[in-house]
């Protein structure tokens, strides 16, 4: 089989639901003809027809709304934001509207929402954001942010098979540089598992989406420079989280970095924090410690952006930090 | 097989003398039962607050009944008549204002939000004004991709007209052509604000023209006129013309809620429309005058609902309340409960594992 890139996996997931599930379809901005910003839906219109590759006008909250009405008759609609950045203008109908849905008045509401998220793109501040602590906060939401071009494929069609609110993250640093070989047959990765990305015994790095690069990465340098094992956790979904593999590396190696590339203040690091103190505070040898982004909007220029966001030698210095504790 | 029905006299909007009735019977029905929430809310019964559609009976009503089963409606706060026509009943109100365990929502939502999309069809509304628009255009996507002959309706007030939600998803339905009737209820305020405080447009339905959509103004307060005006767009919107914008012009007689005391109203306004506009009034003078009814059948009609509001009302009140727990199922369809917080399911075990009632707080041994 034939190497496939992170953002050929996507697509790939998403026309193998398209053909096996009449009731799937996309809708989205520049998404038909032209196949999206980023070319995630090329050929889908061509295939399947206008009707199940819907360009829509500029309207965030038009998409992810009518998204919600249609699933509730039966529909299983995947939504493209073109920049995940403007998930904040379908943020109410989203958090208010769709996550309540089932809770609320019972109704089915199997959406997924994706887009491109994610920075070390020279983006800005308005096309690199992580926004997914804002929707880990929201009952009702599930989320995935996969690493790997086999994980894009599995999760996104486990997403649209969920019969909840998904929301998507596809970090574009990853689309074109990330490659695997994809499983035989239907290969669907369940939400709420994480992955042991590399195996380790003296610390862990707790993460997801393209900054487990610079933890494998961070990884190799301490092997070969201070013989230390760092242990690799890809958490791949972030709701529900999969406490069972946080707490399993914890009890193992016993001291944790928690690292993302989203602002450190309210990012989902203190959250995972929060849960090995409850529960497994007695397993620490050292307290557990955070690399994420600087509590600032995303620049542009290569040299601040770079400085804001956290590099693969900030985690060989907080590994060194946390091994000598 | 049904008694074919006498031609029906000039001016019913096509409706039979029983549909004419039906009409009547709704408007009341609506009323009735919004004035034992009153009473029930005055006896602290309702647990939340109360929305009154006063004076607006007509235009829920009236629109609703333009309406087939499958058709899909879409309420507002306001639209109490309109979610009766569509089947809803006294029964599930009442036990939704009093927070009862068996409540259409068992507990989770307040007032008339709540739905039925599987028989009935209407949608529970969320509170979040203009944001039923999109997704009506979602729903009635849905039957244009599978070429189902359904329609949609959905409500807005004015207020709601100056929301990015109702932009955003009348021009997409408009532009997917979606059979969706938006119907705009000019009741004269948003809360407090007045509908010259929303909007520099002279006249809502003129928004249409924005939106490349046909528009119709009615009056609100003449439920024939409403039921004429809806039915028409309904059938546009089914023979495959799009998404119709509908304005009725009505009037809001009681506050937003139970709570408002209306200080910003000009004073003698609520009384002029209550004496010279109202609704049931209206018509009840056509049926007598226009369609050759009866006092005594109208009188009737009234006594029957009356019972039925006290029927329900004693079974509401005989509810179950809900029980806590029951809050944390059915965030999600899996996991289908969420876990309770360590110190709270501690405590329910504890509870459970030692509670000895007849000697609780004593150590006697």
């Amino acid at each position: 089989m034939a190497e496939i890139t992170f953002l050929e996996a996507i697509r790939e997931g998403i026309l193998e639901e398209m053909e096996r599930d009449p009731s799937v379809f996309c809708l989205g901005e520049d998404i038909g003809k032209f196949g999206g910003a980023f070319k995630v839906t090329e050929g889908l219109q061509a295939r399947f027809g206008e009707g199940r590759v819907i360009d829509t006008p500029i309207s965030e909250a038009a998409i992810v709304g009518a998204a919600s009405g249609a699933a509730h008759y039966g529909m299983r609609p995947v939504c493209e934001m073109q920049f995940i950045d403007f998930i904040s203008c379908g943020y109410d109908i989203l958090t208010n509207y769709a996550a309540t849905a089932r809770y609320r008045a019972f109704l089915p509401c199997p959406i997924v929402v994706r887009g491109p998220s994610g920075g070390y793109v020279r983006g800005g501040p308005f096309h690199s954001q992580n926004p997914e602590a804002a929707f880990l906060h929201t009952p009702g939401l599930k989320i995935a942010y996969p690493a790997t071009a086999e994980d894009a494929k599995g999760l996104i069609k486990a997403a649209i098979r969920d019969d909840d609110p998904v929301l998507f993250f596809e970090h574009k640093y990853l689309y074109r540089r990330i490659k695997g070989v994809m499983p035989d047959g239907d290969h669907v990765v369940p939400l709420g598992k994480a992955r042991v990305a590399r195996e380790g015994k003296d610390l862990s790095i707790i993460t997801y989406a393209a900054t487990v690069y610079k933890a494998l990465e961070a990884a190799e340098q301490l092997e070969r420079e201070d013989g230390v094992s760092v242990e690799v956790i890809d958490l791949r979904s972030l709701l529900p989280m999969d406490d069972e593999a946080i707490v399993a590396t914890v009890k193992k190696t016993n001291r944790v970095l928690v690292l993302h590339e989203d602002t450190v203040t309210g990012g989902i690091a203190g959250e995972i924090t929060a849960r090995i103190n409850e529960l497994c505070f007695e397993w620490l040898d050292a307290p557990v410690r955070r690399v994420a982004a600087h509590d600032v909007p995303l620049p542009y220029a290569p040299p601040l952006e770079d400085f804001v966001l956290p590099q693969t030698s900030d985690v060989v210095r907080a590994c060194r930090w946390l091994a000598a504790y | 097989m049904a008694v074919p029905s006498p031609t029906p006299p000039a001016g019913t909007a096509g409706l039979t003398p029983e549909q004419l009735l039906d009409l009547y019977r709704w408007m009341r029905l609506t009323r009735t039962l919004e004035e034992r929430l009153v009473a029930l809310y005055r006896q602290t019964k309702v647990v939340g607050g109360l929305f009154r559609s006063l004076g607006q009976e007509g235009c829920a009503v009236g629109s609703a009944y333009a309406l087939q089963r499958t058709d899909v409606l879409s309420p507002l706060i306001r639209n109490l008549g309109s979610m009766l026509v569509k089947g809803a009943t006294p029964l599930e109100v009442l036990r939704q204002y009093m927070a009862k365990g068996d409540s259409p929502t068992r507990g989770r939502e307040l007032n008339i939000h709540f739905g039925d999309v599987t028989d009935r069809h209407f949608v529970g509304q969320i509170s979040h004004l203009g944001d039923m628009v999109p997704v009506m255009a979602g729903v009635t996507l849905t039957f244009k991709m599978r070429g189902e002959a359904r329609v949609g309706l959905v409500y807005v007030g004015d207020g709601a007209t100056s929301t990015g939600a109702f932009h955003e998803g009348i021009n997409f339905a408009a532009v997917q052509r979606c059979p969706l009737v938006v119907v705009v209820e000019n009741n004269g305020y948003a809360y407090s604000t007045p509908t010259t405080r929303q909007t520099a447009a002279e006249r809502m339905v003129d928004k249409a023209l924005g939106y490349g959509i046909p528009g119709v103004r009615a009056d609100g307060n003449d439920v024939l006129a409403v039921y004429e005006a809806t039915q028409a767009a309904v059938d546009r919107a089914r023979a495959g013309g799009g998404t119709q914008l509908l304005e009725f012009m009505t009037y809001r007689r009681k506050g937003h809620a139970e709570h408002d005391n209306q200080s910003y109203v000009p004073e003698g306004e609520i009384e002029r429309w209550a004496a010279e506009n109202d609704p049931i009034d209206r018509y009840t003078h056509r049926l007598l005058h226009d369609f050759g009814v009866t006092s005594d059948a109208l009188a009737a009609i009234d006594a029957d609902v009356a019972a039925e509001v006290d029927a329900a009302t004693d079974l509401a009140e005989q509810s179950p309340p809900c029980d806590g727990p029951d809050a944390l199922v059915g965030v999600y369809a899996d996991p289908p409960v969420m876990p309770a917080l360590w110190y709270r399911e501690g405590t329910r075990t504890a509870v459970e594992t030692h509670e000895r009632p007849a000697s609780w707080g004593t150590h006697d041994g």
